[in-house]
C-alpha cells in the first residue's frame, strides 16, 4: 500500500516538476513572474489535441498511435513560438520589475484563456491517449503502475537531462548563465543579451508546452487547465530556491510527496493546508529555499 | 505633510472631498434601489482598494491574498446573518451534509457584536501571522506575493472541502434579517448604504492619517529602499507586519459590508481571480494615491457591471488588455496621469505621493 502511495507521490512530483521546470527558467534565471505560464501549458495541451485531430482526419487509423510522438515536439514548438512573441512584444519591457511582470502576464493569460475559449469552446475536450500507454506494470498483487504515469516520469527525466546539457554543457547555455549572472559584463564581452533573453524565455515556454502535452494523458483539457497548476508550480520554485535545477527537483519532490502523504492521512483539502504550513515552516528555516545561490549583493 | 498651510490647492481639495462625500450621502435620493445596491457594493470594494493601496501603493508589498481577508470578513457576517435567519438552529446546508448540531465555533456568531469583531479580528490575525513568518525572515517581493496566492488557494479549497461547516461551493446565502430589520426592505438597504458610505469615508480618513503620519513616511521609505531604512536603524519587518494587518482588517470590514448588500458569499468570490482583480482596481486608479484607488475600484466595477453581462467575452479580453496596458504604460494609473499633467504645469510642486522611484 505504501508502495502505491510512494508511486503516486512520485507521479505527482513529476507532473509538478514538468510544470515548474519552465518556471525555473523564466522565474529562476530571468526573475520574470510569468503568470501566463499556465496558459502556455494550455497551449501545449491544445497543440496535442490538434495533432491528434490531424492524425485522425488525414492518416490511416493504424498510424494514429504514433501521433503522440509527434505531439511532444509540436507542442514544444508552438509554445516556444508563443513564448518568443510574448517576450519580444511585452516581457522585455518588464525586466527588473517582477511584480509588474506578474500583473501584466496575468492579463496576457486572461486573454489567451479567453482566446482558447473562443476557438475551442468552453467545455473540456478529451485527448485519446495512444494505446501503447494503456494498461500498466503489475509489480505486486493489486499494485498496478500505469504506463501513462511511468511515461510522464520518463518524460520529465528526459527534459531534465536535456536542460542540464543545454544549460551547463552547451555554448548557448553558457551565454545564458553569463547573462543571468552579470548582464553588463556579458554584454561587454560581446554576448547579445537581447537574443539570449528571448531564447531563454522561449525555451521556458516550450517546456511548458511539453508539460501541457503530458497533462493530456491525465485527463480532459480545457481553457483553464493551466490555472490549476500555476500556483503549485510557483510554490515548487519558491521552495526549491532559484537558479539551480537541483533545487527545483527537490522542491517538486518535496511538495509532491508531502501532498500525497497528507492527503492519504487526512483529506484533500486539509492535505493542501498542511503542505502550505510545511512550506511556510520550511521557509522559516531556509528563507531562500533548498538551494540558494550564494551572493554578497543586497537584494 | 504634517503641517500644511491653507494653500488654495488644499482648500480646493477639501472642497472637492466634501462635495464627493455629500454626493455619496445624497445618492439614495437620485438612484433607484437597484442602482443604489450596486453602488453600495462598489463602495465596499472601494474600501478594500484603500486597504490594498496602503500596502501595495505605499509600502510596495503586493498581496494577492486580499480576497481571503475580504472573504473571511464576509463569512463572519454571513454566519451571523444565517443564524439569525434560521433562528439559532443549524442552517439548511448543515442538514444536507448530515450535521444535526450547530458546531461550537458557529454558536457565538449569533451575537452581532461578536460577528463584527470576528470579521475584523480573523483577517487581522491571519495577516499578522503570515506577516510575522514572512517579513521577519525577509521573505519579500515576489516570494511574499506567491505565498499570499497560495494562501488564497488553500483557503478556498478548505472552504469548499469543509462543506458541512461552510456551505461548500454554494457558500452561505438565504438571509432574512439583520438585527431584526428585514434585509429586503428599501429602508434597511438605504441605511446600510449610508453605513457603507460612512465607513468608506472613515477608512479614507484613517488611511490619509496613516499615510501622512511619520509611520506612513517610513512605509514609503521601505517601498523605495528597504535596505536603507534598515541601515538607518528601523526594523522594516514591524512596519510591514502592522500595515499588512491594518490592510487585512480593512478588507475584512469591506467584506462584511459586501455581504449585507449582495446577500451571498461563496468561495468563488474570494478566489484567485477576485483577489487579483482587486489589485487591478488599484493599479488603474493609481497606486500610491488613496483617492485613485477608491475611484479605480468604483469605476472598474461600474464598467464591469455595465459591460460584462452584455459582452462576457469582450470583457475578459478588455480586462486582460487593460492589465497589460496599465502596467506597461501607466504604472501610476489614472491618478498618476493627472499627476503628470499637473507636474508639467508646475515643476516646482513635486508630487510627493507619486511613485517616482519604485524599488521593486
Amino acid at each position: 500500500m505504501y508502495l502505491l502511495q510512494l508511486f503516486n507521490g512520485l507521479s505527482i512530483s513529476s507532473i509538478l516538476l514538468l510544470v515548474a521546470l519552465g518556471l525555473a527558467i523564466t522565474f529562476g534565471l530571468m526573475k520574470v513572474i510569468n503568470m501566463a505560464h499556465g496558459e502556455l501549458i494550455m497551449i501545449g495541451a491544445y497543440s496535442t489535441y490538434l495533432t491528434q485531430n490531424i492524425f485522425k482526419a488525414y492518416l490511416p487509423a493504424s498510424m494514429f498511435d504514433w501521433y503522440f510522438v509527434l505531439a511532444i515536439p509540436a507542442s514544444f514548438a508552438i509554445a516556444f513560438v508563443v513564448g518568443l512573441i510574448l517576450e519580444m512584444s511585452l516581457i522585455r519591457f518588464l525586466y527588473g520589475r517582477p511584480l509588474d511582470s506578474l500583473l501584466a502576464t496575468w492579463g496576457v493569460g486572461l486573454v489567451l484563456q479567453q482566446l482558447a475559449r473562443s476557438i475551442f469552446g468552453a467545455p473540456n475536450v478529451a485527448v485519446t491517449s495512444p494505446s501503447w500507454l494503456d494498461g500498466g506494470l503489475m509489480i505486486m498483487d493489486g499494485t498496478l503502475l500505469p504506463y501513462k504515469r511511468l511515461f510522464i516520469i520518463a518524460l520529465v527525466i528526459a527534459c531534465l537531462v536535456a536542460m542540464y546539457f543545454y544549460i551547463y554543457r552547451s555554448h548557448e547555455g553558457r551565454r545564458m548563465r553569463a547573462v543571468m549572472q552579470n548582464r553588463d559584463m556579458a554584454a561587454c564581452l560581446g554576448v547579445s543579451t537581447r537574443r539570449v533573453d528571448a531564447m531563454t524565455f522561449a525555451i521556458g515556454s516550450g517546456i511548458a508546452g511539453i508539460a501541457g502535452c503530458a497533462l493530456t494523458l491525465m485527463g480532459s483539457i480545457g481553457p483553464s487547465l493551466g490555472t490549476y497548476y500555476i500556483v503549485d508550480a510557483f510554490m515548487v520554485v519558491v521552495l526549491g530556491g532559484v537558479g539551480k535545477l537541483v533545487g527545483t527537483v527537490l522542491g517538486a519532490m518535496g511538495i509532491g510527496m508531502f501532498n500525497t502523504l497528507f492527503e492519504y492521512w487526512t483529506n484533500a483539502s486539509l492535505g493542501k493546508v498542511l503542505v502550505f504550513v510545511c512550506i511556510v515552516a520550511f521557509l522559516q528555516w531556509k528563507p531562500m529555499g533548498f538551494v540558494a545561490m550564494r551572493s554578497r549583493s543586497l537584494d | 505633510m504634517l503641517q500644511q498651510k491653507w494653500t488654495p490647492q488644499r482648500i480646493w481639495l477639501l472642497v472637492g472631498y466634501a462635495a464627493a462625500a455629500a454626493a455619496l450621502f445624497s445618492a439614495p435620493m437620485f438612484a433607484s434601489d437597484f442602482r443604489l445596491n450596486l453602488l453600495a457594493k462598489f463602495l465596499a470594494f472601494a474600501i478594500v482598494a484603500l486597504g490594498l493601496d496602503l500596502i501595495w501603493g505605499y509600502t510596495g508589498i503586493l498581496s494577492l491574498g486580499h480576497g481571503i481577508f475580504f472573504g473571511l470578513g464576509a463569512y463572519a457576517m454571513a454566519m451571523y446573518l444565517k443564524l439569525e435567519a434560521s433562528g439559532g438552529m443549524p442552517p439548511d446546508f448543515m442538514g444536507w451534509s448530515g450535521l444535526k448540531e450547530l458546531p461550537y465555533f458557529w454558536k457565538p456568531f449569533e451575537n452581532f457584536g461578536f460577528a463584527v469583531a470576528m470579521g475584523i479580528l480573523i483577517p487581522s490575525v491571519l495577516a499578522l501571522v503570515l506577516g510575522y513568518v514572512t517579513f521577519r525572515n525577509r521573505i519579500k517581493g515576489v516570494y511574499f506575493t506567491i505565498l499570499t496566492q497560495a494562501l488564497v488557494i488553500i483557503t478556498t479549497t478548505l472552504l469548499v472541502g469543509q462543506q458541512a461547516f461552510t456551505g461548500g461551493t454554494n457558500g452561505i446565502t438565504g438571509y432574512s434579517t439583520i438585527l431584526g430589520a428585514s434585509l429586503g426592505s428599501a429602508d434597511t438597504k438605504r441605511v446600510l448604504y449610508w453605513i457603507t458610505a460612512a465607513v468608506l469615508i472613515a477608512v479614507f480618513i484613517l488611511c490619509r492619517y496613516i499615510v501622512g503620519s511619520r509611520f506612513g513616511k517610513v512605509l514609503r521609505a521601505i517601498r523605495d529602499g528597504e535596505n536603507r531604512v534598515r541601515f538607518i536603524g528601523y526594523n522594516p519587518a514591524i512596519y510591514q507586519m502592522v500595515i499588512f494587518t491594518i490592510s487585512a482588517a480593512i478588507a475584512g470590514i469591506a467584506g462584511m459590508l459586501f455581504v449585507l448588500h449582495v446577500g451571498i458569499i461563496s468561495p468563488s468570490m474570494l478566489g484567485i481571480v477576485p483577489s487579483i482583480e482587486m489589485v487591478l482596481w488599484v493599479a488603474i486608479g493609481g497606486r500610491g494615491t488613496l483617492i485613485g484607488a477608491a475611484l479605480g475600484a468604483i469605476a472598474m466595477n461600474w464598467a464591469k457591471s455595465e459591460f460584462s453581462t452584455a459582452y462576457p467575452e469582450g470583457w475578459l479580453f478588455f480586462m486582460g488588455g487593460l492589465f497589460v496596458i496599465v502596467v506597461v504604460f501607466m504604472p501610476k494609473g489614472i491618478a498618476g496621469l493627472i499627476g503628470q499633467i499637473k507636474f508639467r504645469k508646475k515643476r516646482k510642486e513635486e508630487d510627493h505621493e507619486g511613485i517616482r522611484n519604485p524599488a521593486v
